[in-house]
Protein backbone atom coordinates (compact mmCIF):
# COMPACT_ATOMS: atom_id res chain seq x y z
CA UNK A 1 0.00 0.00 0.00
CA UNK A 2 2.75 2.57 0.80
CA UNK A 3 4.86 1.44 -2.05
CA UNK A 4 1.61 1.98 -4.29
CA UNK A 5 0.82 5.60 -2.85
CA UNK A 6 4.96 6.52 -3.49
CA UNK A 7 4.05 4.78 -7.09
CA UNK A 8 1.00 6.98 -7.43
CA UNK A 9 3.66 9.87 -6.90
CA UNK A 10 6.84 9.22 -8.58
CA UNK A 11 5.34 6.11 -11.65
CA UNK A 12 2.32 7.28 -12.64
CA UNK A 13 2.63 4.49 -14.89
CA UNK A 14 2.85 1.47 -12.53
CA UNK A 15 -0.07 2.76 -10.80
CA UNK A 16 -2.23 2.90 -13.97
CA UNK A 17 -1.65 -0.46 -14.38
CA UNK A 18 -2.41 -1.48 -11.05
CA UNK A 19 -5.53 0.63 -10.97
CA UNK A 20 -6.58 -0.84 -14.70
CA UNK A 21 -6.26 -4.58 -12.98
CA UNK A 22 -8.25 -3.74 -10.14
CA UNK A 23 -10.96 -1.45 -11.64
CA UNK A 24 -13.89 -3.56 -10.63
CA UNK A 25 -13.10 -3.15 -7.38
CA UNK A 26 -13.32 0.74 -7.27
CA UNK A 27 -15.83 2.93 -6.10
CA UNK A 28 -17.02 1.05 -2.61
CA UNK A 29 -15.00 3.52 -0.39
CA UNK A 30 -16.78 6.57 1.07
CA UNK A 31 -14.55 9.25 0.33
CA UNK A 32 -14.58 12.77 2.51
CA UNK A 33 -12.75 15.51 2.04
CA UNK A 34 -11.91 18.09 5.33
CA UNK A 35 -11.33 21.45 4.38
CA UNK A 36 -11.02 25.04 6.03
CA UNK A 37 -8.49 27.81 6.52
CA UNK A 38 -5.24 26.85 8.21
CA UNK A 39 -5.22 26.77 11.81
CA UNK A 40 -9.07 25.60 12.00
CA UNK A 41 -8.21 22.25 13.87
CA UNK A 42 -8.15 19.86 10.58
CA UNK A 43 -5.73 17.72 11.65
CA UNK A 44 -7.29 17.81 14.77
CA UNK A 45 -10.58 16.69 13.98
CA UNK A 46 -9.55 14.55 10.83
CA UNK A 47 -7.95 12.49 14.10
CA UNK A 48 -10.69 12.42 15.80
CA UNK A 49 -13.21 11.72 13.29
CA UNK A 50 -11.05 8.72 12.41
CA UNK A 51 -10.87 7.48 15.70
CA UNK A 52 -14.47 7.57 15.76
CA UNK A 53 -14.96 5.63 12.44
CA UNK A 54 -13.06 2.91 13.47
CA UNK A 55 -14.27 2.33 16.96
CA UNK A 56 -17.67 1.83 14.76
CA UNK A 57 -16.53 -0.18 12.99
CA UNK A 58 -15.15 1.03 9.74
CA UNK A 59 -11.37 0.67 8.34
CA UNK A 60 -10.23 3.52 6.84
CA UNK A 61 -7.34 5.46 4.88
CA UNK A 62 -6.56 9.00 5.99
CA UNK A 63 -4.69 11.25 3.11
CA UNK A 64 -3.44 14.04 4.61
CA UNK A 65 -1.71 17.06 2.28
CA UNK A 66 0.72 19.84 3.51
CA UNK A 67 1.99 22.29 1.30
CA UNK A 68 5.21 21.80 -0.19
CA UNK A 69 7.38 25.08 -0.39
CA UNK A 70 7.42 27.10 -4.08
CA UNK A 71 10.86 27.54 -3.70
CA UNK A 72 12.70 24.42 -3.30
CA UNK A 73 10.05 21.50 -3.45
CA UNK A 74 10.85 20.73 -0.13
CA UNK A 75 8.12 20.67 2.32
CA UNK A 76 7.46 19.30 6.09
CA UNK A 77 4.74 17.28 6.57
CA UNK A 78 3.16 17.58 10.36
CA UNK A 79 -0.38 16.78 10.11
CA UNK A 80 0.83 13.11 11.28
CA UNK A 81 1.64 14.87 14.41
CA UNK A 82 -1.84 15.14 15.91
CA UNK A 83 -3.54 11.57 15.22
CA UNK A 84 -0.46 9.73 17.11
CA UNK A 85 -3.07 6.87 18.71
CA UNK A 86 -4.77 6.03 15.52
CA UNK A 87 -2.18 5.34 12.96
CA UNK A 88 -0.91 2.45 14.91
CA UNK A 89 -4.95 0.54 14.36
CA UNK A 90 -4.72 -2.22 12.09
CA UNK A 91 -7.28 -0.83 10.09
CA UNK A 92 -6.22 2.22 9.53
CA UNK A 93 -3.40 3.61 7.07
CA UNK A 94 -2.23 7.19 7.33
CA UNK A 95 -0.61 9.02 4.38
CA UNK A 96 1.27 12.75 4.61
CA UNK A 97 1.22 13.97 1.07
CA UNK A 98 3.13 17.03 -0.18
CA UNK A 99 1.13 19.16 -2.51
CA UNK A 100 3.86 19.05 -4.83
CA UNK A 101 3.51 22.66 -6.59
CA UNK A 102 -0.19 22.05 -7.12
CA UNK A 103 -2.20 24.90 -6.25
CA UNK A 104 -6.23 23.71 -5.58
CA UNK A 105 -5.43 22.20 -2.70
CA UNK A 106 -4.60 18.87 -3.13
CA UNK A 107 -1.67 17.24 -5.10
CA UNK A 108 -2.09 15.83 -8.61
CA UNK A 109 -1.74 12.04 -6.88
CA UNK A 110 -3.92 12.80 -4.33
CA UNK A 111 -7.11 11.30 -6.51
CA UNK A 112 -4.82 8.41 -7.59
CA UNK A 113 -3.67 7.18 -3.96
CA UNK A 114 -7.70 7.91 -3.14
CA UNK A 115 -8.37 5.18 -5.77
CA UNK A 116 -5.13 2.93 -4.78
CA UNK A 117 -7.03 2.82 -0.77
CA UNK A 118 -10.20 2.36 -2.04
CA UNK A 119 -8.84 -0.75 -4.36
CA UNK A 120 -7.50 -2.05 -1.19
CA UNK A 121 -10.98 -2.29 0.29
CA UNK A 122 -10.61 0.84 2.70
CA UNK A 123 -14.54 1.38 3.69
CA UNK A 124 -13.46 5.37 3.94
CA UNK A 125 -10.85 7.46 2.83
CA UNK A 126 -10.77 10.74 4.73
CA UNK A 127 -8.54 13.67 3.10
CA UNK A 128 -7.53 16.79 4.77
CA UNK A 129 -6.35 19.32 1.88
CA UNK A 130 -3.86 22.22 2.95
CA UNK A 131 -5.11 25.27 4.92
CA UNK A 132 -7.76 26.93 2.58
CA UNK A 133 -7.94 30.33 1.81
CA UNK A 134 -11.39 31.02 -0.72
CA UNK A 135 -10.80 28.89 -3.81
CA UNK A 136 -9.30 25.95 -3.68
CA UNK A 137 -12.00 24.06 -3.98
CA UNK A 138 -10.53 20.11 -6.22
CA UNK A 139 -11.82 18.79 -3.07
CA UNK A 140 -14.94 18.83 -4.70
CA UNK A 141 -14.09 16.42 -7.53
CA UNK A 142 -12.26 13.80 -5.48
CA UNK A 143 -14.92 13.56 -2.58
CA UNK A 144 -18.46 12.27 -2.18
CA UNK A 145 -18.88 14.44 1.07
CA UNK A 146 -17.09 17.63 1.70
CA UNK A 147 -16.52 18.89 5.76
CA UNK A 148 -15.76 22.63 5.39
CA UNK A 149 -14.10 23.23 8.85
CA UNK A 150 -14.94 27.00 10.09
CA UNK A 151 -13.43 28.66 13.63
CA UNK A 152 -14.45 31.70 15.29
CA UNK A 153 -13.01 34.53 15.86
CA UNK A 154 -11.12 35.12 12.03
CA UNK A 155 -11.40 38.44 11.56
CA UNK A 156 -14.51 39.38 9.55
CA UNK A 157 -16.03 35.80 10.37
CA UNK A 158 -16.83 34.38 7.41
CA UNK A 159 -14.55 36.11 5.44
CA UNK A 160 -12.27 33.82 5.59
CA UNK A 161 -14.29 31.16 3.70
CA UNK A 162 -15.82 33.06 1.45
CA UNK A 163 -17.56 32.04 -2.34
CA UNK A 164 -15.85 29.05 -3.13
CA UNK A 165 -15.28 27.80 -0.14
CA UNK A 166 -18.48 27.84 1.31
CA UNK A 167 -20.11 26.40 -1.91
CA UNK A 168 -18.46 23.05 -1.78
CA UNK A 169 -19.63 22.56 1.74
CA UNK A 170 -21.91 19.28 2.46
CA UNK A 171 -21.45 19.68 6.07
CA UNK A 172 -20.18 22.45 8.59
CA UNK A 173 -18.23 22.37 11.34
CA UNK A 174 -17.86 24.96 13.67
CA UNK A 175 -14.64 24.14 15.39
CA UNK A 176 -13.06 25.20 18.78
CA UNK A 177 -17.07 25.62 19.61
CA UNK A 178 -15.91 26.09 23.31
CA UNK A 179 -14.33 29.40 22.20
CA UNK A 180 -16.14 33.10 22.18
CA UNK A 181 -17.33 33.78 19.07
CA UNK A 182 -18.87 30.17 18.26
CA UNK A 183 -22.37 31.50 18.28
CA UNK A 184 -22.02 33.78 16.70
CA UNK A 185 -20.30 31.84 13.70
CA UNK A 186 -22.63 29.37 13.52
CA UNK A 187 -25.59 31.57 13.67
CA UNK A 188 -24.18 33.56 10.54
CA UNK A 189 -23.55 30.26 9.00
CA UNK A 190 -27.09 29.37 9.50
CA UNK A 191 -28.07 32.64 8.20
CA UNK A 192 -26.17 32.27 4.92
CA UNK A 193 -27.18 28.63 4.47
CA UNK A 194 -31.37 30.23 4.36
CA UNK A 195 -29.87 32.73 1.95
CA UNK A 196 -28.66 30.13 -0.44
CA UNK A 197 -31.42 26.79 -0.18
CA UNK A 198 -29.57 23.72 -1.39
CA UNK A 199 -30.36 22.94 -5.05
CA UNK A 200 -30.27 19.24 -3.89
CA UNK A 201 -32.68 18.26 -1.21
CA UNK A 202 -29.86 18.37 1.75
CA UNK A 203 -30.02 20.20 4.78
CA UNK A 204 -26.24 20.80 5.60
CA UNK A 205 -25.93 20.85 8.75
CA UNK A 206 -23.61 23.66 11.25
CA UNK A 207 -22.21 21.42 13.87
CA UNK A 208 -20.29 22.70 17.02
CA UNK A 209 -17.30 20.41 17.81
CA UNK A 210 -14.27 21.18 19.95
CA UNK A 211 -11.89 18.37 18.17
CA UNK A 212 -9.43 18.81 21.17
CA UNK A 213 -11.72 17.13 23.89
CA UNK A 214 -13.50 15.25 21.63
CA UNK A 215 -16.56 16.69 21.43
CA UNK A 216 -19.47 16.72 18.73
CA UNK A 217 -17.47 14.08 16.86
CA UNK A 218 -20.24 11.49 17.69
CA UNK A 219 -22.47 13.97 15.78
CA UNK A 220 -20.52 14.76 13.36
CA UNK A 221 -19.94 11.23 12.12
CA UNK A 222 -23.56 10.77 12.38
CA UNK A 223 -24.26 13.67 9.77
CA UNK A 224 -21.31 12.12 7.65
CA UNK A 225 -23.49 8.86 7.54
CA UNK A 226 -26.60 10.19 6.84
CA UNK A 227 -25.04 12.22 3.87
CA UNK A 228 -24.02 9.41 2.60
CA UNK A 229 -27.02 7.87 2.90
CA UNK A 230 -28.50 10.78 1.14
CA UNK A 231 -26.62 10.93 -1.41
CA UNK A 232 -27.01 7.04 -2.37
CA UNK A 233 -30.41 7.00 -1.86
CA UNK A 234 -31.53 10.43 -3.77
CA UNK A 235 -29.10 8.86 -6.87
CA UNK A 236 -26.63 11.64 -6.56
CA UNK A 237 -23.80 9.69 -5.55
CA UNK A 238 -23.99 7.70 -8.91
CA UNK A 239 -24.20 11.48 -10.94
CA UNK A 240 -21.42 13.17 -9.26
CA UNK A 241 -19.19 9.80 -9.77
CA UNK A 242 -20.30 9.64 -13.11
CA UNK A 243 -19.47 13.64 -13.64
CA UNK A 244 -16.34 12.95 -11.86
CA UNK A 245 -15.44 10.55 -14.18
CA UNK A 246 -16.43 12.18 -17.16
CA UNK A 247 -14.17 15.13 -15.64
CA UNK A 248 -11.20 12.69 -15.29
CA UNK A 249 -11.80 11.17 -18.85
CA UNK A 250 -11.62 14.68 -20.24
CA UNK A 251 -8.44 15.51 -18.12
CA UNK A 252 -6.77 12.37 -19.02
CA UNK A 253 -7.07 12.62 -23.06
CA UNK A 254 -6.59 16.34 -22.77
CA UNK A 255 -2.49 15.64 -21.51
CA UNK A 256 -2.15 13.01 -23.84
CA UNK A 257 -3.81 15.34 -26.51
CA UNK A 258 -1.02 17.98 -25.61
CA UNK A 259 2.00 15.03 -25.41
CA UNK A 260 1.25 13.98 -28.86
CA UNK A 261 1.11 17.86 -30.00
CA UNK A 262 4.12 18.36 -28.51
CA UNK A 263 5.72 15.12 -29.52
CA UNK A 264 4.68 15.78 -33.27
CA UNK A 265 5.95 19.47 -33.35
CA UNK A 266 8.79 18.89 -32.10
CA UNK A 267 10.38 20.76 -28.43
CA UNK A 268 11.11 24.03 -27.11
CA UNK A 269 8.30 25.13 -30.02
CA UNK A 270 7.04 28.24 -27.81
CA UNK A 271 9.78 30.21 -26.86
CA UNK A 272 10.48 32.10 -30.57
CA UNK A 273 6.53 32.32 -30.75
CA UNK A 274 6.52 33.52 -27.83
CA UNK A 275 9.13 36.14 -27.91
CA UNK A 276 7.22 37.44 -31.60
CA UNK A 277 4.07 37.52 -29.68
CA UNK A 278 5.91 39.68 -26.53
CA UNK A 279 7.48 42.10 -29.55
CA UNK A 280 4.11 42.34 -31.24
CA UNK A 281 4.75 41.01 -33.96
CA UNK A 282 2.46 38.11 -34.50
CA UNK A 283 -0.85 38.16 -32.75
CA UNK A 284 -1.10 35.29 -29.85
CA UNK A 285 -4.33 33.73 -32.12
CA UNK A 286 -2.63 33.91 -35.55
CA UNK A 287 0.17 32.20 -33.78
CA UNK A 288 -2.08 29.64 -32.37
CA UNK A 289 -3.48 29.07 -35.90
CA UNK A 290 -0.69 28.55 -37.85
CA UNK A 291 0.72 25.93 -35.28
CA UNK A 292 -2.66 24.26 -35.25
CA UNK A 293 -3.01 23.99 -39.21
CA UNK A 294 1.16 22.90 -39.07
CA UNK A 295 -0.52 20.17 -36.48
CA UNK A 296 -2.99 19.27 -38.31
CA UNK A 297 -0.95 18.72 -41.75
CA UNK A 298 1.48 16.45 -39.58
CA UNK A 299 -1.00 14.33 -38.11
CA UNK A 300 -2.95 13.50 -41.22
CA UNK A 301 0.75 12.69 -42.95
CA UNK A 302 1.53 10.15 -40.54
CA UNK A 303 -1.51 8.87 -40.74
CA UNK A 304 -2.89 9.15 -37.30
CA UNK A 305 -0.44 6.35 -36.56
CA UNK A 306 0.91 8.29 -33.58
CA UNK A 307 0.09 5.76 -30.38
CA UNK A 308 3.02 4.80 -29.48
CA UNK B 1 8.44 12.79 -12.60
CA UNK B 2 11.54 14.25 -10.19
CA UNK B 3 11.70 10.99 -7.09
CA UNK B 4 11.80 13.34 -3.48
CA UNK B 5 13.94 11.93 -0.67
CA UNK B 6 11.16 11.58 2.04
CA UNK B 7 12.76 11.31 5.33
CA UNK B 8 10.73 10.91 8.90
CA UNK B 9 12.12 12.89 11.85
CA UNK B 10 10.88 11.74 15.31
CA UNK B 11 11.95 12.21 18.88
CA UNK B 12 11.47 8.96 20.30
CA UNK B 13 11.63 8.70 24.06
CA UNK B 14 10.25 10.98 27.06
CA UNK B 15 12.50 14.06 26.70
CA UNK B 16 10.97 17.69 25.25
CA UNK B 17 13.86 19.35 23.63
CA UNK B 18 12.57 19.15 20.03
CA UNK B 19 14.51 22.16 18.42
CA UNK B 20 17.29 20.14 17.35
CA UNK B 21 15.02 18.11 15.60
CA UNK B 22 12.60 20.98 13.94
CA UNK B 23 16.09 22.54 12.95
CA UNK B 24 16.98 19.46 10.93
CA UNK B 25 13.68 19.33 9.37
CA UNK B 26 13.64 22.60 8.18
CA UNK B 27 16.63 21.96 7.07
CA UNK B 28 16.18 18.77 4.82
CA UNK B 29 13.02 20.77 3.67
CA UNK B 30 15.49 23.51 2.35
CA UNK B 31 17.30 21.30 -0.19
CA UNK B 32 13.87 20.16 -1.27
CA UNK B 33 13.68 16.93 0.75
CA UNK B 34 9.72 15.85 1.89
CA UNK B 35 9.85 15.84 6.17
CA UNK B 36 7.62 14.27 8.12
CA UNK B 37 7.31 15.00 11.25
CA UNK B 38 5.88 13.34 13.98
CA UNK B 39 6.39 15.06 17.36
CA UNK B 40 7.51 14.27 20.75
CA UNK B 41 7.67 11.35 22.93
CA UNK B 42 6.96 8.55 20.27
CA UNK B 43 7.83 5.06 20.96
CA UNK B 44 9.77 3.30 18.33
CA UNK B 45 6.61 0.62 17.41
CA UNK B 46 4.99 4.61 16.51
CA UNK B 47 7.68 5.90 14.81
CA UNK B 48 8.05 2.33 12.72
CA UNK B 49 4.51 1.96 11.73
CA UNK B 50 4.72 5.87 10.50
CA UNK B 51 8.27 5.48 8.35
CA UNK B 52 6.33 2.75 6.79
CA UNK B 53 3.19 3.98 5.93
CA UNK B 54 4.72 6.89 4.87
CA UNK B 55 7.10 4.68 2.22
CA UNK B 56 10.01 6.89 3.56
CA UNK B 57 13.83 6.87 2.72
CA UNK B 58 15.17 7.02 6.27
CA UNK B 59 14.45 8.12 9.42
CA UNK B 60 15.95 10.85 11.59
CA UNK B 61 15.75 10.27 15.51
CA UNK B 62 16.60 12.70 18.15
CA UNK B 63 16.87 12.32 21.51
CA UNK B 64 18.40 14.52 24.34
CA UNK B 65 17.18 12.46 27.24
CA UNK B 66 20.39 9.68 27.55
CA UNK B 67 18.17 6.33 26.51
CA UNK B 68 19.63 6.46 22.92
CA UNK B 69 21.39 2.82 23.25
CA UNK B 70 18.21 1.59 23.96
CA UNK B 71 15.44 3.68 22.08
CA UNK B 72 17.75 3.51 19.05
CA UNK B 73 18.66 -0.06 18.34
CA UNK B 74 15.01 -0.71 18.91
CA UNK B 75 14.14 0.88 16.05
CA UNK B 76 16.11 -0.58 13.90
CA UNK B 77 15.15 -3.94 15.19
CA UNK B 78 11.54 -3.00 14.93
CA UNK B 79 12.30 -2.50 11.12
CA UNK B 80 13.75 -5.97 10.47
CA UNK B 81 10.67 -7.34 11.37
CA UNK B 82 8.66 -5.71 9.13
CA UNK B 83 10.92 -6.25 6.49
CA UNK B 84 11.82 -2.78 6.26
CA UNK B 85 15.45 -2.49 7.04
CA UNK B 86 16.13 -0.78 3.81
CA UNK B 87 15.05 2.38 5.72
CA UNK B 88 17.95 4.42 7.07
CA UNK B 89 18.30 5.42 10.23
CA UNK B 90 20.53 7.33 11.75
CA UNK B 91 20.19 9.89 15.02
CA UNK B 92 21.26 12.81 16.46
CA UNK B 93 21.65 14.39 19.97
CA UNK B 94 23.64 14.67 23.28
CA UNK B 95 25.30 11.04 22.44
CA UNK B 96 28.23 11.02 24.29
CA UNK B 97 31.32 9.60 21.72
CA UNK B 98 31.48 6.36 23.70
CA UNK B 99 28.58 5.14 22.74
CA UNK B 100 29.07 5.77 18.84
CA UNK B 101 30.20 2.48 17.86
CA UNK B 102 27.54 0.52 19.38
CA UNK B 103 24.66 2.62 17.90
CA UNK B 104 26.63 1.88 14.66
CA UNK B 105 27.17 -1.30 15.42
CA UNK B 106 23.70 -1.82 16.13
CA UNK B 107 22.65 -0.71 12.76
CA UNK B 108 22.22 2.98 12.69
CA UNK B 109 24.25 4.28 9.58
CA UNK B 110 25.25 7.51 11.34
CA UNK B 111 25.19 9.95 14.42
CA UNK B 112 25.57 13.39 14.52
CA UNK B 113 26.69 15.30 17.72
CA UNK B 114 25.81 18.45 18.50
CA UNK B 115 27.51 21.39 16.75
CA UNK B 116 27.17 19.31 13.37
CA UNK B 117 26.49 21.90 10.36
CA UNK B 118 22.53 20.64 8.81
CA UNK B 119 24.49 20.50 5.56
CA UNK B 120 26.69 17.78 6.39
CA UNK B 121 23.18 15.78 7.46
CA UNK B 122 21.61 16.83 3.89
CA UNK B 123 25.28 15.39 2.57
CA UNK B 124 24.66 12.64 4.41
CA UNK B 125 21.13 12.01 3.11
CA UNK B 126 21.65 12.78 -0.69
CA UNK B 127 25.11 10.47 -0.69
CA UNK B 128 23.45 7.35 1.53
CA UNK B 129 19.68 7.34 -0.29
CA UNK B 130 18.54 4.60 -1.93
CA UNK B 131 17.82 6.27 -5.51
Amino acid sequence: MARAISAAENDPPVVQAFLREHSQRLGRARIVGITGPPGAGKSTLTGCLAAELVNRGFSLGLLLVDPSSPFTGGAILGDRLRLPDIAQHPQVFVRSMSSRGSMGGLSKATSDAVKLLDAFGMDFVLIETVGTGQAETDIVSVADSVIVVAVPGLGDDIQALKAGILEIADLFVVNKADREGAEKTERELLHMLKMQPSSSGWTIPVIRTVATKNEGIGELANKLLAHYEFLRESGLLLRQRVARAEQELKDLLRSRMMQEFERLMGPALYRDLAQEIVAGEQSLYDTADKLWQQFLVRITQKGGSASD
Amino acid sequence: MERKIRVLVAKPGLDGHDRGAKVIARALRDAGMEVIYTGLRQTPEQIVTAAIQEDVDAIGLSCLSGAHNHLFPRVVELLKEHNAEDILVFGGGVIPDADIPGLKAAGIKEIFTPGTSTQDVIAFLEAHVRR
